[in-house]
Order: C-alpha cells, then structure tokens, then sequence
C-alpha cells in the first residue's frame, strides 16, 4: 500500500498560472468587437442577399451612410430615412459629412474614399439616388452596397 | 471510505493556455468574418454643366438596356422579363459577342450595360439586378482564366500569384481588356418617393 501513499501529496490547489492567458484573452475580445460598433444605429437594417460580393480592403477608408425606416415609427415616421454618425441627416447633409470624412484621411488617399451604404432592403430607390447624387456632388465614387451573402436560390 | 480521499482530484491545467488560445484564434477569425461585405460599384462622375453635352455617338447595338419600373417589373431590351436569373447569360452572350450577332455588341470594349430603375423601384430588386449584371461579367472574368466563379470571388488580391490570376483575368480570348461598364442611369421621377 505505501506505493499508493506518494499520490496523496499532490496538492489540492487549482493552478492560477493560465489566468492571466484568460483575462488577456477576454480583454482582446472585447477589444475588437467594441471598435466594430461605433455608430448607434436609429433606423431599420435588414439587408438583401447578393451573391457577387467584395471585402472591403482597408477599413479606415470606409464611411458608412445607414438608410431604413426609423426604428421608433412612432416618433419619426415610417418613410426611410438616412442616418450618419448619430443622427437623421437630408441628402444635403451628406457633402459635409464626406468632406468631414476625406478630411480625416491623408491626401494620397482622398480619392478612395469608400461609401458603405447600408440601406433596408424595403427602402425605395429614391432615397438612394438622393444619397448617390449628393455622393456625385461630393466626389465619393465609390460605393459598397452592403449585402449579405445569398445562400440559395430565393423563389 | 479512507481509500477514497486518498486520489486527490486533479484538473489537467497544463492545456489551459492552449484552450484560452484557441478561443481568442476562434473569436478573432469570426469577427472579421463578419465584417461587411457589398456589392461595389463605381458611381459616375457628376457631369460638368459648363462643359458642353457631346452627343453620344454609341451604336445602338452596344447598348444592353435594363429598365424597372415602380412596381418592379423589368424590361430588358425592350422586352418585358420576369425571372431575374435570365439577364446573367443574356448579358454574357451580349458581351462576348466579338460582332457575331448584329443584335449585339461589337467587341467587349464597347460594350455598355446600362441600368436604369425608377425611383419607386424597390432596393431589392435593384440589389437583386445589380448582382446579376456583376455576376455576369464576374463569370465572365473566371471563365478568362480557367476558374469557376466561387474560386474567382475568393481570390485574394494580397498574395502575388492570386493578384496576377485576377489581372489576368481581365484579358478577354483576343487579347483585349474587358472593362466592367455597368453604368447607372439617373433614374426617371414617376414612381412615389
């Protein structure tokens, strides 16, 4: 039996040296999806599907430019409407907004500037051809309709 | 029960790390997973009104046109469509045509699709289009180098022999480039906001 004794010294302590691998790992999660999100969104977003889709490249070329039916129909309406930053803003809004935006980026890539245009898929394209255009007076080309990937064949 | 208390209870904790690290990998690659992803497009540039308006002198045959009205029926051509799916190879036949048909294009590098919607059409069937019309000249591009078109939309352009399989594929079977012209037309004002 005294081959069986040795065992029972083994302390009975949980080992702590993995903790500080846990916590940084929590921390580094929370870090990268709390800058995903800076935007309080105020409008409806549900997105059509679309199966050619592209990544954007680089993100700190992307505005985003959210249109959709207020989420409180109750004090805004349900007509569409267009949201950047934290608030409702009209097509006329957008050319400031976007030569804020170009602003923040060095001179080498003003021109690359990229709309993420992240519209209800129940939006009506009125709404978007006013954004397009103020798009055009400001001289931001490029857009990304944002879209889910289709996953099979919609009737 | 003395022989009980004797086998002390041990969590194996040496994997501890491994485990925490996997999960911190896990998270990672699924949060930019998630990240957006859209159909792209290239706006016009907003038309001078000092500059003077040069007549268009595009051949009729170049032009593949797509129209939706309000309640989002399309018209392509001229002629009234209802699944959507059709226009793909409709408009990859119209590009590849290289002058064979007098109905469609002469060469690639001519050739426009022009996409107009109404103001009341609805954004999904505008997506919906707009998806079709990229996905035509996408398998259009895959087909260029031998690839399907799920392949062809993985390429990632960081790494050198996928970026040149990309500029590859933009060379059509004569040598000529294939520009993506897919121009979007300011739409007309009958439909409701």
């Amino acid at each position: 039996m005294s081959k069986f004794k040795k065992k029972s010294k083994a302390s009975q302590d949980i080992p702590t040296s993995a903790l500080p691998d846990i916590i940084f790992m929590l921390l580094f999660f929370f870090m990268t999806t709390t800058t995903m999100r800076t935007d309080d969104i105020k409008v409806q977003q549900r997105f059509p599907q679309a199966s050619q889709l592209s990544k954007i490249e680089k993100k700190s070329l992307v505005s985003y430019i959210y249109v959709g039916a207020p989420k409180e129909t109750d004090r805004f309406g349900t007509e569409p409407v267009i949201q950047i930053n934290d608030v409702f803003a009209e097509p006329e809004d957008l050319i400031l907004y976007v030569a804020k935006e170009k602003d923040k980026l060095p001179d080498y890539e003003r021109d690359q500037i990229n709309m993420a245009m992240k519209v209800d898929k129940e939006a009506k394209m009125g709404i978007v051809t006013d954004v397009q255009e103020a798009l055009k007076e400001a001289n931001a080309l490029k857009v990304l309709y944002t879209s889910l990937q289709k996953t099979d064949k919609m009737p | 029960m003395a022989r009980g208390n004797r086998s002390t209870p041990e969590i194996n904790s040496g994997s501890m790390a491994d485990i925490a690290f996997l999960l911190l990998i896990f998270f990672l690659v699924t949060t930019t997973i998630a990240s957006d992803k859209g159909v792209s497009l290239r706006l016009p540039p907003k038309a001078d009104p000092n500059a003077p308006q040069d007549e268009i002198k595009k051949n009729d045959r170049n032009i593949f046109k797509v129209l939706v009205n309000s309640s989002d029926r399309v018209l392509v051509n001229g002629e009234p469509l209802t699944d959507l799916d059709q226009i793909r190879p409709m408009v990859k036949d119209f590009v590849m045509n290289y002058g064979r048909d007098p109905k469609m294009s002469d060469n690639p590098k001519e050739a426009v699709v022009s996409f107009k919607a109404d103001r009341g059409t609805s954004y999904a069937t505008y997506i919906g289009i707009l998806d079709n019309l990229k996905g035509a000249y996408n398998e259009i591009y895959a087909a260029n180098v031998g690839i399907t078109l799920d392949r062809y939309l993985s390429l990632d352009r960081k790494k050198p022999a996928e970026k040149k399989m990309y500029e590859d594929s933009r060379i059509g079977p004569d040598g000529e480039k294939i520009p993506m012209n897919i121009s979007i037309a300011e739409p007309t004002k009958t439909g409701g906001n």
